[in-house]
């Protein structure tokens, strides 16, 4: 397969934004390792859904504009659904602990 | 009382995802959005007794790089509460914020916000007190977190909203 180039001025971007997503999501995933109750845990992924997606989102949005030559902006729509659909888990999860904790 | 600029705003929405989707600005597709956008309207209209007619929408602006900074704020906090647990279990704890906004899509707004923000979530809202119930990481001052959602995020989205 032939290398496909992409000017330095998008790939380094690119490649320091995909790094900080791993890497947040990395801390957010290790949250769940390290905080001890479910409602300390539940806090912790919320990071690699917002930050980490968004740096990850970012880097594919300058990679993909610099391969087609103009921008391309679409993968805004998966940061759009993610925020609409992550706050109905983390409420019914947080529903279902404080109804199972009310005593 | 004076008239206010109102945007339907169900359908404009669906017009861009549309485009978005399809990654085109060409004409047939945007005539296919727009048919689309209107028919889906139309058809929800029956489910969704309460349009939302934002005005002011200006606002939404200063709004989101607000929140856009508290989110990479409270990011960096929450990682360091995460490397630090070792050391200290971050205080988790409830409080409740009493709120003045009625308006239900203000208030999805507001539960976007909080549970985008890692450090809160939203648990719970008793509809006839009006008092959020809102879940906090790493409880330090109570007082800091009222002012904040009240100010930052409650007030703009009233004067978007209602």
């Amino acid at each position: 397969m032939m290398a496909i180039d992409i000017s330095p001025w998008f790939a380094l971007p690119a490649a320091l934004l995909l790094i900080c997503g791993g890497l947040l999501t990395l801390i957010g995933s290790l949250g769940l390792l390290r905080l001890d109750t479910f409602y300390a845990r539940i806090h912790a992924p919320t990071m690699g859904n917002t930050l980490g997606t968004g740096c990850v989102l970012l880097a594919s949005i300058l990679v993909s504009s610099a391969l087609a030559q103009r921008p391309v902006i679409h993968e805004v729509l998966i940061t759009v659904f993610i925020l609409l659909t992550s706050p109905v888990t983390a409420m019914l999860l947080m529903r279902a602990a404080v109804f199972r904790n009310r005593d | 009382m004076k008239r206010k600029l109102l945007l339907p705003l169900l359908p404009i929405v669906l017009i861009v995802v549309w485009l978005l989707l399809n990654d085109s600005l060409a004409a047939g597709q945007i005539v296919l959005g727009i048919l689309l956008a209107l028919l889906v309207t139309f058809a929800i209209a029956p489910l969704r007794p309460l349009p939302a007619w934002p005005h002011r929408l200006h606002l939404a602006i200063g709004l989101i790089f607000h929140v856009l900074h508290d989110i990479i704020r409270s990011n960096l906090a929450v990682g360091s509460i995460i490397l630090g647990a070792s050391r200290r279990q971050p205080r988790v704890g409830f409080m409740k914020i009493p709120l003045d906004m009625r308006d239900p899509h203000g208030l999805a707004m507001l539960t976007i916000i909080v549970t985008a923000t890692p450090g809160t979530v939203w648990a719970g809202h008793d509809a006839d007190s009006n008092v959020l119930t809102l879940h906090v990481l790493d409880l330090q001052d109570e007082a800091a977190w009222v002012r904040t959602i009240k100010q930052r995020y409650e007030r703009p989205l009233m004067e978007i909203f209602e």
